[in-house]
């Protein structure tokens, strides 16, 4: 048996989501707030996606929305890691 | 991918990427390891950009330039002003750019490949069928998440009413759009040959992914938005991983199915917190404003209200007081105000607690970050289940614009609409102030029994300000 892109892809899937379920398995209240913000962040990993699409110094269309596409990656992963590390800063603060 | 060495250099990177994207959330979910879990990830995320752009080689970098700086500049100085109180509405635009990214990606792949070169042939022949059904999802959802995500923005920072806005027929309208946009993304997989009429098929089915996500969102009430940003925040990452597929890169499939993942489970806990089920969340009409009126909250007949003075009077003459704040007193901002109280009489050697229910504040968690900021020591907040057998050998509670909480009827009474949710069991300490605007109903909506009590003064007023006055009565004692 061969397997294609397509279905290493979809087993890579459905194996990164037990993943997730195990993790995040008890995590106490008073991270919700952090760990959402957290995991929004990684979720900027679109990012990825987003380098390959504006690849030329032209003024067309695709690059355009790359750029946005970039540009929006890039708030949601500088904000994301940035809130989320302020936030978590107050916890292990000691007076 | 580039092929050779760099592309397995490349793929290496990746990898390793993804197991710091792993290590990072897990350690995140702890409170000792939390902080440095963040770091891990971001520096996966580093790691990850790195490895693109290896990857890229040489190309024109002037647009991505562009972007990453402007992307980078925008996100620090929001993350640096936004005040701790603004942190839940900041989550939700936050999550709403990583949705609108993901679905701008997958167009502009489109454009590149499609549109732009004018080729012609349906897109399952041209992206592959995976990729073209794929590319619609990453759009339908990363459009959704956008539009809910701006919904619920606006909602919790109060630029539209909290409240539950509910159209007539729109469960049937929603399933009409979804099954609408369903049959377009099919149409622009199998259907649509010409390379502008599939440029067109495309905006319209990102027009209605937006459409959908307003309309998902508007019914639902602003006390259930966490948990609709909870869930949004799976949505972008289940977008991502669509968004890897189209493209054919593992790592945003194993990242984006993670954060996916991970959403759901947060957002079945914090359900649970709420004593909410997710599918009456998502079918929207529960939950209006926190102060809302009276309506089925039944009437009080006996209760007793207290002004500051007296209230001084026995917290000076307590030996343990326990605080609880609620989501009023992240409304009147009185956390510093609460942490001087504390600081006043700890001085007079009053043992000083803060009781923390899950789902206290705007958010879950959201009550422990507050106090935190306003230099609350960590050892002094309490989570409900430690604190529970406290009360019984307390001498004086004051709970701070909580309502639901503390509402006994959650043990006592089988038919109230709360039975069963977790409270705070403030009502067996000896006496309990409760310092609230008016005799109000909570978000539930109802008679809090508590307020009846014997042992229970009702202290009118804004938290802040009823703070202060304690602050200076008992500084006048």
């Amino acid at each position: 048996m061969v397997l294609g892109p397509l279905m290493i892809g979809l087993y890579v899937f459905v194996l990164s989501i037990f993943i997730g379920f195990e993790v995040i398995n008890k995590v106490p209240a008073t991270l919700h707030t952090p760990l959402m913000s957290g995991a929004n962040a990684i979720s900027g990993i679109t990012i990825v996606g987003a380098l390959y699409t504006a690849q030329t110094a032209d003024v067309t269309v695709s690059n355009i929305l790359g750029a946005a596409a970039i540009t929006l990656a890039m708030i949601n992963v500088v904000g994301g890691y940035l809130v989320t590390d302020r936030m978590l800063r107050m916890f292990g603060r000691k007076r | 991918m580039s092929e050779g060495a760099v592309g397995s250099l490349v793929a290496l990177i990746y990898l390793l990427s993804a197991i710091l994207f792993i290590f990072g959330l897990k350690q995140l979910a702890r409170v000792r390891t939390a902080r440095t879990g963040n770091m891990i990830s971001a520096v996966a995320m580093l790691l990850a950009v790195v490895g693109t752009l290896l990857d890229l080689g040489l190309v024109d970098y002037r647009w991505i330039l562009a972007g990453l700086v402007l992307g980078s500049l925008i996100g620090s100085v929001l993350a640096v002003r936004v005040p701790m109180t603004s942190m839940p509405e900041m989550v939700a635009i936050l999550n709403g750019f990583g949705g609108a990214a993901s679905a701008l990606v997958v167009i502009a792949i489109y454009w590149v490949d499609i549109a732009e070169k004018g080729t012609t042939g349906i897109s399952a022949a041209l992206m592959g069928d995976a990729e073209a059904i794929t590319a619609f999802l990453s759009i339908l959802i990363g459009g959704v998440t956008f539009s809910g995500s701006v919904v619920a923005y606006a909602k919790l920072s109060g630029k539209i009413r909290g409240g539950p806005i509910l159209l007539p027929g729109r469960h049937a309208l929603n399933i009409l759009l979804l099954v609408g946009a369903v049959a377009l993304g099919l149409f622009f997989s199998y259907g649509v040959a010409d390379p502008v009429q599939g440029a067109a098929v495309v905006w319209l089915l990102l027009a209605l992914s937006l459409v959908l996500g307003v309309l998902l969102v508007i019914p639902i009430g602003g006390a259930d938005m966490p948990v609709v940003v909870s869930l949004l925040n799976s949505y972008s990452g289940i977008a991502a991983a669509a968004t890897g597929f189209v493209i054919g890169n593992n790592l945003l499939i194993i990242s984006g199915s993670m954060v996916g993942a991970a959403g759901i489970i947060l957002t079945r806990i914090m359900c649970k917190a709420m004593n909410r089920s997710l599918v009456s969340v998502v079918l929207g009409g529960f939950g209006g404003e926190s102060s809302g009126g009276t309506q089925g909250a039944g009437e009080y007949v006996s209760t007793r209200s207290a002004g500051a003075e007296e209230a001084a009077m026995s917290l000076e003459a307590a030996r343990k007081v326990v605080m609880v704040p609620g989501y009023g007193l992240a409304v009147a901002q009185a956390q510093h105000a609460v942490r001087e109280l504390g600081e006043l009489l700890q001085k007079r050697g009053v043992q000083v607690l803060y009781a923390i229910h899950p789902v206290a504040g705007r958010m879950p968690g959201h009550m422990n970050v507050l106090l935190a900021e306003a230099d609350i020591p960590y050892e002094q907040l309490w989570e409900m289940e430690r604190i529970n057998p406290e009360f019984r050998d307390t001498d004086v509670v004051i709970v701070l614009g909580a309502n639901d909480v503390v509402n006994p009827a959650a043990i006592s009474r089988r038919d109230s609409p709360i039975f069963g949710m977790p409270i705070l069991e403030v009502h067996h300490a000896r006496s309990v102030y409760v310092v609230k605007r008016s005799l109000g109903a909570g978000y539930a909506g109802i008679k809090n029994e508590l307020f009846e009590q014997a042992n229970t003064m009702m202290v009118f007023g804004d938290a802040k300000q009823v703070l202060q006055e304690l602050i200076g009565e008992i500084k006048g004692l």
